[in-house]
């Protein structure tokens, strides 16, 4: 190995030549939202907003996973992580949010024992390996990390693995996007849908969202030419007063999704309301474990209550999660709140829109 | 007459002359202690001021010392798992101080070196990282002159942990420092970026896939040494360790006060490592590397300065990867193959993984 190679270009050409199309084709404004946070970093990363006409304005939405987890979520994790014989396990963004009065990485060097997994399945293991321990796993993100846990958990149920629970804080899109669709003070016009979750998923849930709101909804993918052919897509039914969903990651998602995946889900979660950080409950918003797997459920088992918590009245976290804020309309935005000191919780994953444009602010 | 009771001589048993594992009593500075010295560390590390067994190291410095100046640097080295691809913490702990030492413009000559030992460290292991150690020593061309070793009670240390402390000679008149970046100046890194921190990744198991990747921990002193011996005005050198790249270049921008702007294209980064950082969702900019470093010198010297890299095995895949522009505020620039440019800052703290 180590035969030089430049980092790929990433069709920079074709890049180009869409924001071109972009450009060309637009003549009203247009608030188009990309849901995921994935979405969000890479428009951040290689600076596409700024290939954008002025008419073209893009709003981060609710999808990064971290930054929708509620703070009583958090307080519930921190309470569960601090009992004896716990090891709680967790995707590492997870660990920098702040509860109210500190973060997992804090519990961790006050001697609770925290550990970074990159997916459940690890978790399991560390619980097969440590037969005198609770093995606790903070199960977060959007649908793109339920198949996982929700294979994990049938695995454990399978071989009776009886030291191992999860607390439940996944959420689902659809919901978040009738949400926002919902509000009085909605802005936006269209929607990328993130590709990954509609891979899992598909997109049929998203044609009576199209419908009802007359809101274009285009599957994107993430790749700096794979966003602006998704941008280019809803400007096209936008300016054409069309409001379908169409898909242009199709190299990656069918119209059904992944059926295994799905049965897998339903068999192990069921939809419940769910509160969202900075939003507030949206309805069948989460997932929860259906009756067959309780047993799995780390809230039931360490009798753990986190009562609900105010979050700081400066951060106005749940407006830019909407899409009515952008980051630096926020007064505490790259004062009082940074990466190293975040009020909020977009400022602390790199997919939250708060970090996103702290990280990859324009250049001038 | 009563038979006098027969006792049985007290039983004193012998000690274990042979230990598989570091114990408690090898550090107690005793028999075990200089067993363990005489066994592992002075077969592999001999240089006359350590094997003569005073408490310092005496180094006659008159005769190489003249209009020059001494550079020191001292780095403690911890790595989980000790052994990865391309190295362990023998290898990381030798390359690490003659880097920084090399960074300076000196010439690393000695090392001194101290390991705190976790009681039941194997000896074997502790052996071959004693013997990688003076490998790497051998090829940086530099001696271990005096060695420390200390025993903690089992639990209270990872395993192993080794600092080293680096001594070098400066030739007056040479100036190379993190504030002597200067607009018109060329950056330039020695290879692809973010290799050992992949490698690490993958030794702890948490790649989930066989990336291939290596470390790249090496001495850089013989490529630093070649390329000094043919520019004269090389402005900063600085390997980008922890932080990588990014942080490394952000903290010379503050230094000398100046913009440095980074082509993207022209970063240097192996496919598999670009890969990994794909799935995982790290940035590899921000990943450690243990044998590169950043080069700023004159723009016109650059391509000399990389025709000199390049006949170095370590600085093969050297590469012009930014300039520096201005002196109008001190930051990051990057521009993306699309021309489009934002600005890299610090990590606020550990780089974690993306979810989704």
């Amino acid at each position: 190995m180590t035969e030089y190679q430049s980092m790929p270009t990433r069709d920079s050409q074709r890049t180009l030549q869409l924001a071109d199309e972009i450009r060309r084709v637009a003549t009203r404004c247009w608030n188009i939202m990309e849901i995921c946070g994935g979405q969000t970093h890479a428009i951040m990363q290689y600076g596409l907003d700024q290939l954008l006409p002025p008419e073209i304005n893009l709003i981060h939405g609710p999808g990064c996973p971290v930054c929708v987890t509620s703070l009583e979520a958090i307080e519930t994790a921190l309470q569960i992580a601090q009992q004896p014989g716990v090891i709680f396990t967790s995707f590492g963004d997870m660990l920098r949010v702040p509860g109210t009065s500190q973060d997992l990485f804090g519990a961790r060097a006050s001697g609770a024992d925290v550990r970074v997994v990159y997916s459940p399945f690890e978790a399991v293991k560390i619980a097969q390996s440590n037969p005198d321990k609770q093995v606790v796993f903070f199960a977060i993100g959007f649908e793109t990390t339920v198949p996982s846990i929700a294979a994990s958990l049938i695995h454990a149920q399978r071989n009776q693995i009886q030291n191992f629970s999860i607390l439940p804080a996944n959420v689902l899109v659809p919901p978040a996007i009738r949400a926002i669709l919902s509000s009085p003070n909605n802005q936006v016009n269209a929607f990328l849908a993130a590709g990954h979750v509609c891979a899992v998923m598909g997109y049929t849930e998203y044609e009576p969202l199209a419908e009802e709101f007359s809101c274009p909804i285009v599957v994107t993918g993430f790749k700096p030419d794979e966003l602006l052919t998704g941008i280019l897509m809803t400007i096209h039914q936008l300016e054409t007063g069309t409001a379908r969903v169409e898909n242009a990651y199709g190299r990656v998602v069918t119209k059904g999704g992944n059926l295994t995946a799905q049965t897998m889900i339903r068999t192990v979660f069921k939809p419940v309301d769910r509160q969202w950080r900075g939003i507030g409950t949206i309805p069948l918003s989460g997932l929860g474990l259906r009756s067959a797997f309780s047993a799995f459920d780390a809230v039931r088992r360490f009798q753990v209550d986190a009562s609900p918590v105010a979050e700081s009245s400066v951060c106005i976290a749940g407006q830019v999660l909407t899409g009515v804020a952008k980051p630096p309309d926020c007064p505490a935005f790259g004062k009082a709140c940074t990466p190293t000191s975040p009020l909020g919780a977009p400022m602390v994953s790199s997919e939250g829109a708060c970090a996103a444009y702290y990280r990859y602010q324009k250049a001038n | 007459m009563n038979d006098l009771p027969i006792f049985q001589s007290p039983i004193c048993p012998l000690p274990l002359a042979h230990h598989a594992q570091v114990t408690i009593g090898h550090g107690s500075g005793g028999q075990l202690t200089h067993q363990l010295i005489s066994d592992v560390f002075q077969k592999h590390f001999n240089h006359p001021a350590l094997t003569q067994g005073n408490d310092g190291a005496l180094i006659d410095l008159a005769s190489q010392t003249a209009q020059q100046k001494l550079v020191v640097s001292t780095d403690a080295h911890i790595v989980t798992p000790l052994f990865f691809a391309g190295g362990d913490i023998g290898r990381l702990a030798v390359c690490g101080t003659v880097n920084d030492v090399a960074m300076m413009g000196a010439d690393p000559k000695y090392l001194t070196v101290s390991f705190v030992i976790e009681e039941g460290f194997p000896i074997d292991q502790l052996e071959q990282i004693a013997l990688s150690m003076s490998s790497a020593c051998a090829e940086a061309g530099i001696s271990i002159v005096a060695a420390d070793t200390k025993v903690t009670e089992k639990g209270k240390a990872d395993g192993l942990f080794i600092s080293t402390t680096g001594f070098g000679l400066l030739p007056a008149g040479r100036l190379i420092a993190g504030d002597q970046a200067r607009p018109g100046d060329a950056v330039i890194v020695t290879g692809s970026l973010g290799n050992h921190t992949i490698a690490i990744a993958e030794a702890r198991g948490n790649l989930g896939f066989q990336s291939g990747v290596e470390s790249d921990t090496a001495p850089l002193n013989h490529l630093t040494s070649a390329l000094l011996a043919e520019i004269d005005d090389v402005h900063v050198l600085r390997d980008p360790t922890r932080g990588g790249l990014a942080t490394t270049l952000v903290e010379i921008t503050r230094q000398s006060g100046v913009t440095i702007e980074l082509d993207e294209a022209s970063i240097p980064i192996d496919q598999p490592v670009w890969a990994a950082c794909s799935m995982l969702g790290l940035d590899p900019l921000y990943l450690a590397n243990e044998g590169k470093a950043i080069v700023i010198l004159p723009e016109a010297k650059a391509s000399k300065a990389i025709e000199v890299l390049k006949t170095n095995p370590y600085g093969r895949n050297a590469a012009v990867i930014g300039r520096v522009v201005n002196v109008e505020k001190a930051r990051l620039l990057l521009k993306t193959p699309f021309g489009t440019t934002r600005v890299l800052d610090m990590l606020a703290g550990e780089m974690l993984p993306r979810i989704c």
